[in-house]
Order: structure tokens, then sequence, then C-alpha cells
């Protein structure tokens, strides 16, 4: 598969309104409006606490948002059960790896609830491309950190998701795991899948993003193309820690 | 013991595809346990089948807690219901042709209402795993409370009493046509081998399929695999619903053997007999609790006859052994060992093999 043009179009896929989340007397998300077209492949990133992973937690219906709502090919799905938002479309590769480790990358590829019943060919490829085609039959938990990771990414592709979601899905790699990762997301976006990446690895960032989001204290930012964001003062004083 | 038969006593789940190897021991275990009916005298045969009634109930428990993660001291709970409520059907309908037929399937189904009523606050509430053991001994424990109280003329539907503490008795064996399935017969020591089987090839097929690995997903990582589009919690009732009915099951067979039921049977410790005969074996094995049931009922029958009293502390002391040195079960870490041993043998020998050809390689 090449890498293309970024299939984005101008219909709405995802939109959160005033979405918040506080947890005892901390708001970890606050009043979040964003919003995100169909095949885009955004970046979202911001200083540890920023709301990340929380935001996700919410969008995938982990945690129930206190306030706001999220809209997902314009259905409201704020108060959904978190596997019929899987239903809809929205996967997520949580931030620390979770696959099933007794069980083959065979096995484990069972378990993912197929949409559309057919052949999954996007999964194929992606086991292709990530090298865990020929590694069928081995126990996960036997697998190097990066395929563990890699095997996670597959099994949120075997949903067959047009939203996936991916925390961190570098942490631990060498480059050079990172850069096919990074090389890898870009051409699944240009296969056509909405992608939104929580990510602190900037030079991963730099690889795959176009746009970018900065949460900070549960709120936006700044948002926009990567170049406007790094050179914005205060996006570099509050993420990168310059004066 | 061949490595594909070390690899199913230790069933997590199954191997795929259906090993020819299986089928032929599973063949000569059928046969084997048939055609002890032509041999066995009736004592033999009757005690056999008692051991054998409590197979499905157990399984039901490997099912819910080695595959499912959902530990469950309330098998006694739908056990008791199942025969009570075959019991109270049987009773009322001995001069109907069919009559037990209804009250078994009466019974079973009695028990599996009753498992996925109570499975449905307990896992859509999102309880807690830790708590789901002690809800569902107080079950067991509230049931044969309740039980024991039901003395008197008062307690009564139709021309059957509940019986109290000292249980309901007289109660009829199944009938098909002409053929009583009462406890020294031929014929109920056939049917109970044939059901504890099919229960055994079911759920074995059940773990074995797609279905299964989701199960053993769910145990192993709830909210992942609820974050890959499942309904985890009404596959959870499903299960608890399922090892209910196969409790039922075994309630109804044991009613059909004894004629006989008591609230003793909900009790502490019929409540954790399962839970011993699934530990002691493996849970996550279906074939090792299938094994484990059968040989600790004869073993504590033994011991019964012997000892008294010694036959629980004996339970408990092998709950408590296998818990701390054999978590995974005696049967499954057994295969394991063997496994291990028969792994390690080929290298060791090539190895060896290798080291005379060239001198010198294994100083």
């Amino acid at each position: 598969m090449s890498v293309g043009t970024p299939p984005v179009s101008g219909e709405i896929l995802l939109q959160t309104t005033d979405l918040t989340k506080s947890f005892g007397g901390i708001r970890a998300v606050d009043h979040l409006t964003l919003t995100i077209a169909r095949g885009e492949l955004r970046c979202i990133i911001g200083p540890n606490g920023a709301g990340k992973s929380t935001l996700f937690s919410l969008l995938t219906g982990l945690h129930r948002a206190d306030s706001g709502r999220i809209l997902f090919r314009g259905e409201d799905i704020t108060r959904l059960a978190p596997f019929r938002r899987v239903q809809k479309g929205i996967c997520e590769k949580f931030q620390t790896t979770r696959i099933y480790r007794r069980l083959t990358v065979g096995q484990n590829l069972l378990i993912p609830r197929a949409m559309r019943g057919s052949e999954n060919g996007q999964l194929k490829w992606a086991l292709e491309t990530l090298g865990l085609a020929d590694e069928i039959d081995r126990p996960a938990g036997e697998l190097y950190h990066s395929h563990q990771q890699w095997l996670e990414i597959c099994l949120a592709l075997a949903t067959e998701p047009d939203l996936l979601l991916l925390d961190e899905p570098t942490a631990g790699m060498t480059p050079d795991e990172t850069a096919l990762t990074a090389q890898f997301v870009v051409d699944l976006n240009a296969h056509g899948v909405t992608v939104l990446v929580v990510e602190h690895d900037m030079a991963f960032v730099r690889y795959i993003a176009r746009q970018v989001t900065v949460l900070h204290y549960g709120r936006i930012f700044a948002e926009g193309a990567l170049a406007e964001i790094e050179s914005d003062q205060d996006v570099r004083r509050i993420y990168l820690g310059e004066e | 013991m061949s490595p594909q038969a070390a690899k199913e006593l230790q069933q997590d789940p199954l191997p795929s595809g259906r090993p020819r190897a299986f089928w032929a021991v599973f063949g000569v275990v059928a046969a084997g346990l048939l055609g002890y009916s032509a041999v066995g005298d009736t004592f033999a045969l009757s005690n056999l089948a008692n051991f054998l009634l409590y197979v499905p109930m157990a399984l039901g428990l490997g099912l819910l807690w080695g595959y499912c993660g959902v530990l469950s001291f309330g098998q006694a709970a739908f056990f008791g219901i199942a025969g009570y409520v075959y019991g109270l059907i049987a009773g009322n309908l001995v001069d109907v042709a069919g009559g037990t037929l209804v009250a078994a399937a009466g019974g079973i189904v009695g028990a599996a209402l009753v498992a996925a009523a109570f499975g449905y606050f307990v896992f859509y509430g999102q309880v807690s795993g830790w708590i789901i053991p002690l809800l569902t001994l107080v079950l067991s424990l509230i049931l044969e409370t309740f039980m024991a109280q039901t003395a008197g003329y008062q307690w009564r539907i139709g021309r059957v009493l509940f019986g109290g503490y000292n249980g309901m008795t007289s109660i009829p064996s199944l009938r098909i046509g002409p053929v009583e399935f009462s406890g020294p017969t031929t014929a109920f020591y056939l049917l109970v081998v044939g059901l504890s089987l099919l229960a055994y090839l079911g759920l074995r097929s059940l773990v074995g399929s797609r279905y299964g690995f989701i199960l053993v997903g769910t145990r192993d990582d709830i909210e992942r695999t609820r974050m890959l589009g499942h309904n985890v919690d009404f596959m959870q009732v499903q299960v608890f619903t399922l090892a209910a009915a196969l409790a039922g099951l075994s309630g109804v067979l044991y009613v059909s053997w004894g004629n006989y039921m008591n609230p003793s049977n909900m009790g502490l410790l019929a409540a954790t007999l399962p839970v011993v005969w699934a530990a002691v074996g493996g849970r996550e094995s279906l074939v090792a609790v299938f094994l484990s049931t059968v040989a600790l009922r004869a073993l504590a029958d033994t011991l019964a006859v012997r000892g008294g009293e010694y036959a629980f502390l004996i339970m408990g002391g092998l709950l408590l052994g296998t818990m701390l040195f054999f978590p995974a079960g005696i049967v499954v870490s057994l295969a394991r060992a063997w496994q291990r041993r028969t792994q390690s043998f080929g290298p060791r020998a090539s190895r060896l093999a290798k080291s005379e050809r060239e001198p010198g390689v294994l100083k």
C-alpha cells in the first residue's frame, strides 16, 4: 500500500461539545469542544495530566462524561455503552498494552467482534506489514514488546473501526520500530481509517501529523498545522518547557 | 501419555483441530464406562452413578470459573432448586404419563431462570469479582435456611410436602415409558454415563469455539474484551445460567437416584464441594474437573464409610493444599510437568547424540 493524499473529507465524523469530566476536585476534561473530520489523522499532544487519555476514555465510554455531548457520525453516543460504541466504529489501543498474553496471536484475533463479517483485508495487510502474520501460532506473551503493541493495534483493527484511537502507540519502542509504526499509521490513514493519536514522541508526531491539537488542563490550548503549533511560543512554554 | 493428551488435560483453551487421539481415548473411556454396566454389580453401578451424577454440576463450574473467571458457590443452590422443583412436579404428576419428564424439564428450567435473574442483577450491576463468591454463597445458604423451616403440613403444594429439615421424601424416579431410572438400576447408570459424557462433549465444543475464546478473553481482561465490541455482561449471564442448568441436571439426577432431597444439599459443605472438585483437578481443564469430581466423590465416599466426619476435614485439607502448592490444580500441574519432561527430553537426546559425533560439545 502506498502513501496517498490523506482522504480528509468535509464530513464530520466526531464532534464533542462542552465535554467535561472531573475526578474528585480535579477537572480532567474541561468543556472540551473538538471536531474531527472523516479521514483525518490528528495528533493530540500536551503535558502529563492534560486530559488526553481521559478524553479517549470518554470517547470509548470507559468513563461517563459529567456533562457535554459526543456525536459520532451525527449520532449522540454520550450515554452509549462501550461495546455499542465499538459496534458503531470506535476502537482504542490502550496506553498500556492489553492483549491476551496466554493465547496465541491467532487466538487473540478471534476475540474482536468484526462488524461486517466479510474478510478483513485491512487486518490482513496490517498483520503482514507489522510482521505478525508469521507469528500467528506464537503465544502473545512471548512476543517482543513492539509486536505486542502492534498486536493490540491489530485487535482494534479487527473490529473494523471508522475511528481508531491510539494512546501512545510507540511507548517503549526502538527508533526503527517507531519509524515502522509511524509509516504504518500514515498508510492506515491513507486506507481510509480516521486516526486520533496521543503521543509524546515529537519525532513520531512530526512524521505522521498534519493537524495537531494541544491539550492543557483539559482544554484545547492550541490547534492547527504542526508547523504553526511548533512555532507557537505558548505551546513551547507549556509543553516543551521552554522559557 | 502423548504430548497431545498432556495438552488436552491443560486445555486452556482447547488446541485447535480435533485430534484423532482424543476421540480414540474418549471412545475407550466411554466404552469402558458403558461396558462396566454388563459386569458391575448393582451396588457398584449405583455408587458409580452417584459419583458421576455430580459431573455436569462440576463441569458447569469449570466453565464458569475456569473459562469465564467467575467463582461461584451457587451451584449447590441451583442443584437444590432443580431437585425440589422436580420433586414438587413429579410428586403431583406421578400418575401422568411423561410426568417425570415434565418435572425434569421444570427443575432444570427453574434453576436456570433463578440463575438468569440473579446473574442479571450481579453482572449488569457490575458487582466486583471478589463479591460474587460471597453473594452466591449467601444465595445457597438463604435457600438452605428457607427450606429448613418448611416443616409442617402448611408447607405443601398439591400432595407433596416440603418436609423442612427432614427433606422431601418419596420423590418418584425419572420414567420414560416402561423404563424407570431409579438409583439401583442399570438404566440409571447408563443414563448418567451418557449425560455426563454429553455434558463434557458439549462444553468441550463450546470452549473450543470462537465463543470460548471470547469467554477466556473476558476472564483474562474483561475491559479489553468489552472494548473489542462484546456485551460481556450478557455473556456472563449466559454462562452463569448454563452452569446453573447443568447443576440443575445434576439435581434432577440426584433426586431420581435417591428419591430424596433435603436442605443440606444447599448448605455450606454442599456449596463448597464443587469448588473443591474444580480446584483440585484444575478449573481450566474440563477433563481435569471431570476426573477430580469422580475421584473425590469416590474418596469422600470411602472416607465417610471408614472415618465418619473426617472426610470433610480431608476435603478441606485437599483444597488448601491444592491452592497453596498446585494453584492450577493437581491434574493440570501433572500434565504440564509431563509435557515439560517430554519436550525437554527431545532436545537433550539430540544434544547427546550430537556430542557422540562431535566430542567435547557438551564439555
